[in-house]
């Protein structure tokens, strides 16, 4: 069976669609594409045609003890936010998911509402209680701004493993004897591992990009990797930032890939996509 | 007997019920206290400095009072005076007195010299009283305006700040504009919203034929395209600003290329303009609109477009009338999203924008960093959050909570 012929208008609106579609594919894919060749370029200015290939920025980049300890403070303070973030996340997650606990829609709207308040309004309030506890200028305070962005990624892609999860697996696990902790550690944590690992991710992804509480909360020597590129922009843009964009870049799409990884795994376990 | 077991088995129930639910209100409340220390306290802090007054009260605590007292008709008793003026030269040392003449210089500009000069110049004892001595400093004390501006200082809490983040004042008759020269939070309220506008016009027209395309595709071919979507959605923010930087500046990667085919003679101005705000905003969150446009249009069955056409609807027709508004829901909850998110912008602007393509949040940054005139930060920062709340409201009913971000 063949399906009427559409319409020759129909075909082009479809193809016009299709290739205002692609066009955009293209505006949103190429910027960055762009500026890899860039940042293998043997010369110092930033536009094609290239004069030759090198890896002089990305040395340039490496040798420079500026780049290098922002990249150094951002790998740290990454590190805190994913480990912080995890922890309470995974816990309260746990929480969330026993229908016992009271008020439970109010709780996940609290815990989830740093994503939607603006992050400059955020850091304002930050920059009043925090300079108040001695906390600005210190590694400390950034480690507990980014926790607070991070955190709620966390508890919905816990939230999202645990949704499909059976509370009566426990109770067979206890009925079999397993102390409770056995029970979470060979029961619990292997379903929800996928949503704990992408939540882990999300946060180090937020910390690692963050920039606007960096600049409102840290002093010279908490300076971020996205502090440093920020400034540097501000004056002027040279190839080695380009080096260093390329790196972060390479991090952050490896991410990406282990996030989509990750889904696919979980939808694999609860028994194919909901 | 079997009445006793029972209540005895239902008592024991409750008690483990009860025990479940502090167990799982245990594992919520680490995340809970943390968040009170991050988020509400800041928040808190940030809402009661918008409206919280404390400099003269803290300089000069007995005039404050006094002031308070006072009805504000016709020049204040000289007991205010002999107050003023004796806690005025203790406070000279002080950081108090800073603090005080720069929250008076914004009733008026000019007030801040007053005070300090008054502060610095005053020395008991008054041989012809108080009042001629503050007055022989400057006349200005003989005036009424000056007190009129300390009474309103005197209070606890003011509308100043949230007055002024709207170009709005406290007159002798009621709230009144701000002179227009002074007039700059408006026009940057209105530029915000409109390059948010702008943008979320720019994503909606861009994302609805990638999400249209993505949602006809078949399911693998879907799989990638979403990851061209999702490529730049991981690329750091800072990292597709240095792209822009480096494609749209005098000598970037477009000019370069117009230039060297001829088609303009010299370099286009292209970054630090409102089109380069447009373009990179746009870059930006195009994928928050075409994430929920796409999650809508793959849950509309086709079937329902192929009924159409069998009861004879020409495809535009079934598109418009069957197709359109059930994308409705996604095409609201996209431009929200995007629409929230934009208006917080202000590394984007910062960077590829000039001086008159700054947004709301560049002005909170301004005062909480550049001049640390919090009480200004914490009304803008009021004002935003309410913005965001209102059109946060309007999202949440549309789609839930929690998918922010997340696509």
């Amino acid at each position: 069976m063949t399906r009427p012929a559409e319409p020759l208008s129909a075909r082009l609106a479809r193809r016009v669609n299709t290739v205002i579609a692609i066009l955009t594919l293209v505006f949103l894919a190429a910027p960055v594409l762009a500026i890899v060749p860039l940042s293998f370029s043997a010369g110092s200015f930033l536009t094609y045609p290239l004069p030759g290939l090198s890896l002089r920025w990305y040395s340039d980049f490496l040798s420079s003890p500026l780049w290098t300890r922002a990249l150094g403070t951002s790998l740290l303070l990454g590190a805190g936010t994913t480990l912080a973030a995890t922890t309470l996340g995974t816990l309260a997650a746990l929480g969330l998911a026993n229908s016992r606990l009271r008020l439970r829609g109010v709780l996940m709207a609290l815990i989830v509402s740093p994503m939607i308040v603006p992050v400059v309004v955020l850091a304002v309030g930050m920059t009043f209680v925090f300079s108040a506890a001695g906390l600005t200028n210190s590694l400390l305070g950034l480690l507990l701004a980014h926790t607070t962005l991070a955190v709620p990624f966390v508890v919905i892609t816990v939230t999202a493993t645990l949704s499909g999860f059976d509370p009566g697996l426990l109770r067979a696990a206890a009925s079999l004897g397993a102390p409770p902790l056995a029970a979470f550690r060979r029961v619990v944590l292997p379903l929800i591992a996928p949503g704990l690992l992408s939540g882990a991710v999300f946060a180090f992804a937020t910390s690692f990009d963050e920039v606007v509480l960096a600049l409102f909360l840290s002093g010279p020597a908490q300076m971020t990797l996205p502090k440093q590129m920020f400034l540097s922009l501000r004056e002027t843009i040279s190839p080695t930032l380009l080096a260093a964009a390329v790196l972060m870049t390479l991090v952050s799409t490896s991410l990406l890939l282990a996030i989509e990884l990750l889904r696919r795994r979980s939808a694999r376990l609860r028994g194919g996509e909901r | 007997m079997a009445a006793d077991a029972t209540t005895a088995l239902r008592r024991r129930l409750m008690r483990a019920e009860r025990r479940a639910r502090w167990r799982a209100f245990a594992l919520v409340a680490p995340l809970l206290g943390f968040l009170a220390f991050t988020f509400a306290v800041p928040l808190a802090s940030m809402l009661w400095r918008a409206v919280a007054d404390p400099e003269l009260g803290a300089a000069l605590p007995r005039t404050a009072a006094l002031l308070r007292a006072w009805n504000g008709a016709g020049m204040p008793s000289d007991t205010v005076f002999a107050a003023a003026t004796e806690e005025l030269a203790r406070a000279a040392q002080d950081k108090a007195a800073g603090l005080l003449a720069k929250r008076l210089n914004y009733e008026e500009p000019g007030y801040r010299t007053l005070i300090l000069k008054t502060a610095n110049r005053l020395s008991p004892p008054f041989a012809q009283g108080p009042r001629a001595a503050m007055e022989a400093i400057d006349p200005r004390w003989g005036e009424r305006a000056i007190w009129l501006a300390m009474r309103r200082a005197a209070a606890p809490v003011t509308g100043f700040y949230l007055l002024a983040a709207l170009d709005l004042q406290q007159g002798e008759q009621g709230v009144v504009a701000v002179p227009a020269e002074r007039a700059i939070f408006r026009i940057v309220l209105g530029r915000t919203l409109g390059i948010a506008a702008a943008t979320t016009a720019a994503c909606l027209a861009l994302g609805f034929p990638v999400a249209l395309l993505l949602a006809r595709a078949p399911p693998r071919r879907a799989g990638l395209l979403m990851l061209l979507v999702l490529l730049p959605f991981w690329t750091p923010l800072l990292v597709r600003i240095a792209a822009w930087i480096v494609l749209l500046q005098e000598h970037g990667v477009i000019n370069d290329t117009l230039t060297g085919l001829g088609l303009t003679g010299q370099p286009l101005p292209l970054l630090y303009s409102r089109s380069a705000v447009l373009i990179a905003m746009t870059h930006v969150l195009l994928p928050y609109m075409i994430l929920p446009l796409y999650s809508v249009m793959r849950s509309i069955p086709p079937v329902y477009l192929r009924a159409a056409a069998s009861l004879g609807a020409p495809p535009f027709a079934a598109f418009r009338r069957v197709f359109l508004p059930q994308c409705l829901p996604g095409i609201a909850a996209g431009s929200l999203l995007v629409f929230i998110l934009a208006i917080g912008y202000y590394i984007t602007p910062a960077l590829v924008g000039g001086a008159a393509d700054q947004m709301i949040s560049s002005q909170i940054a301004f005062y909480t960093i550049g001049t640390a005139n919090w009480g200004m930060a914490a009304a803008l920062s009021a004002v935003l959050l309410a913005a965001t709340l209102i059109l946060y409201a309007a999202y949440a009913r549309l789609a839930g909570i929690g998918v922010l971000r997340l696509g």
